[in-house]
């Protein structure tokens, strides 16, 4: 296995399964745990932790309050920050965010961007005057692939867990009172879902692959796909060509896959609401 | 097209730094650099697009341990800059010489809020537009090398979105062989 990994890696896709006993198309096992209870950061607004198999996201959403952008007056900011920590793998160094970490959160602000999960008119306080900002911080624990799928998952459930305080705008003083007995949970729209894939040898397509099969893929695709079976982002960069049927494959997988997801974070959320 | 241009400069393949070598194929790197300010973020999502599209064609095991590196600088952006960084990117890796296994080009593909399909949009169609979807199609079989969207759209839309860059991946691989056998013609 260590001498000849692609050879050994072959060897199990021809009878159509994985080193770890999966089918081609199956997902390992997905847990998630939303909230201060369950999860480790009290001081965030919104919390989860996603578990991907091995690879482990967890997700902290702070809300703040600042003066909205000239240009956009009625809109508040989502700010997403994917961060690789070298203890999560050793390919990572410590230092400023590398390539990955960089693409990975411009791919979580166009996810966001692109399905419309949050409005931004929504985090609007007072036009021109205040708004929200979301600092969305995804932090890798452990990278054992599909890092992708992991954080796009921990962000939602993050966000569905956020609870922002009632603000209003005392008239006389023109300063803004923070109401933090009165909670009113995030209004989400769209509940988009990553699905990855990693290409074989042109031909072969495994989901959900880990971090060894990345290293032997020649190719990878992540699908994000919302509710109405739409497509939020399509991200090939780069790997074998693809033909269009085989992408279509993907996509129909990936419809599939929302599905079981959104049923398991609806699951969770009304396992923790009566708290 | 049209007023969007960028400058590619590629350089290799060189010696590497023993950091960075690979030791049984060429070491690809990418650096995009925009017209004003520094690289940002979403430069460098777009670099790793880049290089990765470029690792799938160059035959990098032809040059093991040595370094290539391309370098992209946007001179003006007039919408579909994606795509046409990608044209440039294989125009600069035929012109150096680079053994490749295909030929790539990039189509950028806008949809429009009434759903017609409009091929490189300009920054204000962009901007109009529903969703962007930019596509690098390989010159044998005009199969998929890249895909990115912005915006969302359905299935059936962006198959024929595919389709229709397929379709203008064809004027586009008839340019290149024009280019090309002009600077070789003198």
């Amino acid at each position: 296995r260590t001498v000849e990994p692609l050879e050994y890696y072959r060897r199990f896709l021809k009878e159509n399964c994985r080193p770890d006993g999966r089918e081609l198309g199956e997902f390992r096992t997905t847990t998630v745990n939303i909230g201060k209870c369950l999860c480790s950061i009290t001081t965030a607004d919104g919390s989860a932790l996603v578990k991907l198999g091995n690879t482990t996201v967890i997700c902290g959403v702070k809300a703040e309050l600042a003066a909205p952008a000239v240009d956009s007056a009625n809109k508040g900011y989502i700010v997403p920050n994917v961060e690789l920590p070298s203890l999560c793998a050793e390919r990572f160094r410590s230092g400023p965010p590398g390539e990955e970490a960089q693409a990975a959160s411009q791919f979580i602000a166009d996810v966001i961007e692109n399905s419309q999960m949050i409005v931004k008119e929504d985090l609007c306080i007072a036009n021109g005057k205040l708004a929200w900002v979301l600092y969305c911080d995804i932090i890798c624990l452990d990278y054992d692939g599909n890092l992708l799928d992991a954080s796009v998952f921990a962000l939602l459930a993050a966000l569905k867990n956020v609870q922002l305080p009632l603000v209003m705008i005392n008239e006389e003083t023109g300063l803004s009172e923070v109401n933090l007995k009165q909670k009113n949970p995030l209004i989400i729209r769209k509940h988009p879902v990553a699905t990855s894939f990693a290409i074989f040898d042109d031909t072969l397509l495994i989901v959900d692959p880990t971090a060894e099969e990345e290293d032997l893929a020649t190719g990878t695709v992540t699908i994000v796909t919302d509710e109405e079976g739409r497509l939020c982002s399509v991200h090939k960069p780069g790997g074998s060509p693809l033909t269009g049927a085989k992408l279509q494959d993907c996509i129909t997988r990936a419809i599939t896959r929302q599905k079981e997801v959104k049923k398991l974070i609806d699951k969770v959320i009304k396992s923790i609401t009566p708290k | 097209p049209g007023d969007t241009s960028v400058l590619a400069g590629l350089y290799g393949p060189a010696e590497a730094k023993v950091s960075k070598e690979l030791p049984d194929r060429a070491a690809l790197e990418v650096l995009l650099r925009p017209k004003v300010g520094l690289p940002g973020v979403l430069e460098r999502s777009r670099e790793q697009l880049l290089r990765q599209t470029c690792e799938a064609v160059v035959l990098g095991v032809l040059h093991p341990r040595t370094a290539i590196s391309l370098v992209l600088q946007v001179l003006s952006d007039a919408g579909s800059l994606l795509s046409c960084c990608l044209n440039a990117a294989c125009m600069a890796l035929l012109d150096a010489g680079l053994p490749l296994a295909t030929l790539f080009c990039g189509v950028t593909c806008a949809l429009q809020p009434d759903g017609t399909i409009l091929l490189d949009p300009t920054a204000q169609q962009e901007q109009e537009a529903r969703a962007i979807l930019t596509f690098a199609i390989a010159s044998s079989e005009r199969k998929v090398l890249m895909a990115t969207t912005k915006g969302s759209c359905s299935v059936e839309e962006m198959q024929q979105c595919l389709a229709a860059a397929q379709r203008a991946a064809n004027t586009i691989f008839q340019f290149y062989r024009d280019s090309v056998r002009r600077r070789y013609s003198k």
